[in-house]
């Protein structure tokens, strides 16, 4: 029953085996689809903007795009970098949207970075909200009002609390019918 | 329904290229233009509900262009973009009428709160215009299921109350859906571009929930390097959904409702008054009344809150509908599952029926859970379901004796896992502590 074009998560020095497995179970609940894990080794340097202090998260997800994506999967870069587009202060993740590719980053999603007690759980809730939702965009979904609903879209991390790890009924159906 | 669509004016390729990406995954229809003129010629042939431009280009610059376009089209939505050296020339922008400006590199929610205050302006005209029909279809109630009686008046309270302003407590039973509810009046009113937030009452101590409410600033304690918005905050324009109302401390009743009344509020560590303006809809499962009555919640907050008050009915007063809810949950749970549809044999469907569900819709939907995982893949039978052994509900007279009763029964059902009972019961683990020391339980009991 699981359709056919499925999911690779590459870890980019992401050091937590358990996060993997616990983001990979997620987003396999999520898309009802086949989730592959792979560990990639990657210079960083090269995408690290000296001004900003940042990495460029235009130039990742091209790399992503040329090195590890395929027509058979829908590709996400896993990180933990802190992740800026020229025009804005930072993004957690980007997609191509109805592309192949994708990445997010648990850099600015742990609780201990906003002063407050660190909380492995809620960390790897978030990062995985964060992955599904841009993985969504990757299957060609927007930003959706529902309550709840993974597409919701978010700027704060504490936004991404209010949203839970799963797709409201909409955005399922067009889920449905994009590849069916 | 229609995409917005929106045009980005910049002469840089990478900012073109960013936002372009940015705004095809809020779901607009995205055109750019590298210069003015060129922008304005595709004004000729299109219209945009929104344009975003850049004041600094060669050739025109943006302030030129947003004149021009305001000649021709009086209404138009444009936001300018300024880089941090030129606020002067944003506001002369305004003054040029501009919807408002932005400083790059822009902040994501600065940004996306920008295009939702733009959006519902493009939104609230239109429906102006339109004169809105008065058969409004209900946005987002399709997590609500039944067609009886009680359920319709309900939704038509949603209905009404969704496109006033008022305050709501919506009281009911636990498990009977007050979350659904509250999710329904939001998607309906014109906040819905903004955020419905919710906030567990009960599962945050008294300083967490001040925090979580009002949010801290940088520097406000040992290690807090950024701003952290508040609940409040992140309500702006939107909705705050305060559930279980009923759990906060007197000191917060107080505080609260001095936030309703003014609709300000400072950051913990903070100085500046920030104004927020939300709706607050509540929910409690307990009397607040007779809260009010013998002194534990405050008599001028209850009067705040409680300007419309929404029922929802336990499980018991509409049983017509437990044969949707039944078909709605194992259509649900064998698709997560990804199994085949099962049936429901006819029995079982009555036995179901004859129940009397005190913990509501929740209940038939751990019900009807289990029961798929324990079945035989084909059909649910009686033997599927947990009802027989129970102690019939209708000998119980005292609410304390059925609470405790039913407690027992779902600690019993998740093997004393405090998390997923607690979980199931919709209360939080302090809670559920507690009444396991109230009612002086024990496992094996
Ligand atoms: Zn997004
Ligand atoms: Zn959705």
């Amino acid at each position: 029953m699981v359709p056919s074009q499925n999911i690779k998560l590459v870890s980019f020095g992401i050091p937590e085996k358990g996060l993997l497995d616990k983001i990979a179970k997620s987003v396999m609940k999520a898309f009802n689809r086949s989730v592959t894990v792979k560990e990639a080794r990657l210079e960083l340097g090269q995408y690290f903007d000296g001004q900003r202090r940042q990495y460029n998260a235009d130039q990742l997800i091209q790399m992503v795009e040329d090195h590890y994506a395929s027509e058979q999967h829908k590709t996400i870069g896993l990180f933990q970098i802190d992740l800026f587009i020229p025009i804005l202060t930072y993004i957690f993740g980007q997609a191509y949207l109805n592309g192949q590719t994708a990445v997010a980053s648990s850099y600015r999603l742990g609780n201990e970075r906003y002063g407050i007690l660190k909380n492995t759980n809620q960390l790897s809730d978030r990062f995985a909200k964060e992955v599904i939702h841009e993985l969504g965009h990757a299957f060609g979904l927007v930003h959706c009002h529902t309550p709840y609903c993974v597409m919701q879209a978010s700027t704060y991390v504490e936004d991404i609390d209010l949203k839970k790890a799963d797709f409201c009924a909409k955005c399922k159906a067009l889920l449905k019918n994009k590849n069916s | 329904m229609k995409k917005n669509s929106i045009l980005i004016v910049d002469d840089e390729a990478s900012v073109r290229d960013s936002l372009y990406n940015w705004f095809l995954e809020d779901g607009f229809e995205v055109s750019c233009a590298e210069n003015a003129s060129k922008a304005l010629n595709m004004l000729d042939n299109q219209r945009f509900d929104i344009i975003l431009a850049d004041i600094k280009m060669p050739g025109m610059d943006g302030l030129e262009m947003l004149r021009r376009i305001k000649q021709i089209i009086p209404d138009a939505v444009v936001i300018v973009i300024t880089a941090f050296a030129t606020v002067d020339t944003a506001v002369q922008a305004l003054k040029d009428g501009a919807f408002d400006y932005v400083t790059k590199p822009f902040d994501p929610d600065d940004l996306s709160h920008l295009i939702r205050n733009a959006l519902k302006q493009i939104t609230l005209s239109t429906e102006n215009e339109s004169l809105r029909s008065l058969v409004v279809d209900l946005e987002n109630v399709e997590d609500i299921i039944g067609e009886s009686e009680p359920v319709k008046q309900m939704l038509t309270e949603v209905e009404h109350v969704a496109q006033s302003n008022a305050s709501v407590i919506i009281t009911g039973e636990s498990g009977t859906g007050k979350e659904l509810i509250a999710k329904a009046i939001h998607s309906n009113s014109s906040r819905r571009f903004f955020p419905l937030v919710s906030v567990h009452c009960g599962a945050l101590t008294e300083s967490l929930l001040e925090s979580e409410l009002f949010g801290h600033e940088k520097g406000a304690f040992t290690g807090a390097v950024y701003n952290r918005k508040g609940r409040f905050e992140m309500a702006d324009n939107g909705t705050i959904f305060l559930d279980e109302i009923a759990t906060i401390s007197t000191k917060m009743q107080v505080e609260l409702l001095r936030v309703l009344e003014s609709k300000t509020f400072v950051r913990v560590g903070g100085h500046k008054t920030i104004s927020s303006d939300f709706r607050v809809i509540c929910a409690t499962n307990r009397d607040l009344k007779k809260m009010v009555q013998e002194g534990s919640f405050r008599e001028d907050l209850y009067y705040r809150l409680n300007v419309v008050n929404i029922r929802v009915p336990p499980l018991r007063e509409r049983k017509d509908d437990i044969p949707l809810l039944v078909n709605y949950f194992i259509e649900k749970y064998c698709t997560s599952m990804s199994r085949s549809k099962v049936g429901m044999d006819k029995t079982a469907m009555k036995r179901l029926q004859e129940y009397d569900f005190p913990g509501n819709v929740r209940e038939l939907e751990n019900i009807i859970e289990r029961a798929i995982v324990v079945g035989n893949g084909k059909e649910i039978r009686l033997k599927d379901l947990p009802l027989s052994k129970e102690v019939s509900t209708n000998k119980i007279e005292s609410l304390d004796e059925l609470e405790r009763q039913h407690i027992v029964n779902i600690l019993g059902k998740y093997s004393w896992n405090i998390s997923r009972t607690a979980k199931a019961l919709s209360i939080d683990r302090v809670t559920l502590y507690n009444k396991i020391k109230k009612y002086d339980l024990k496992q094996n009991d």
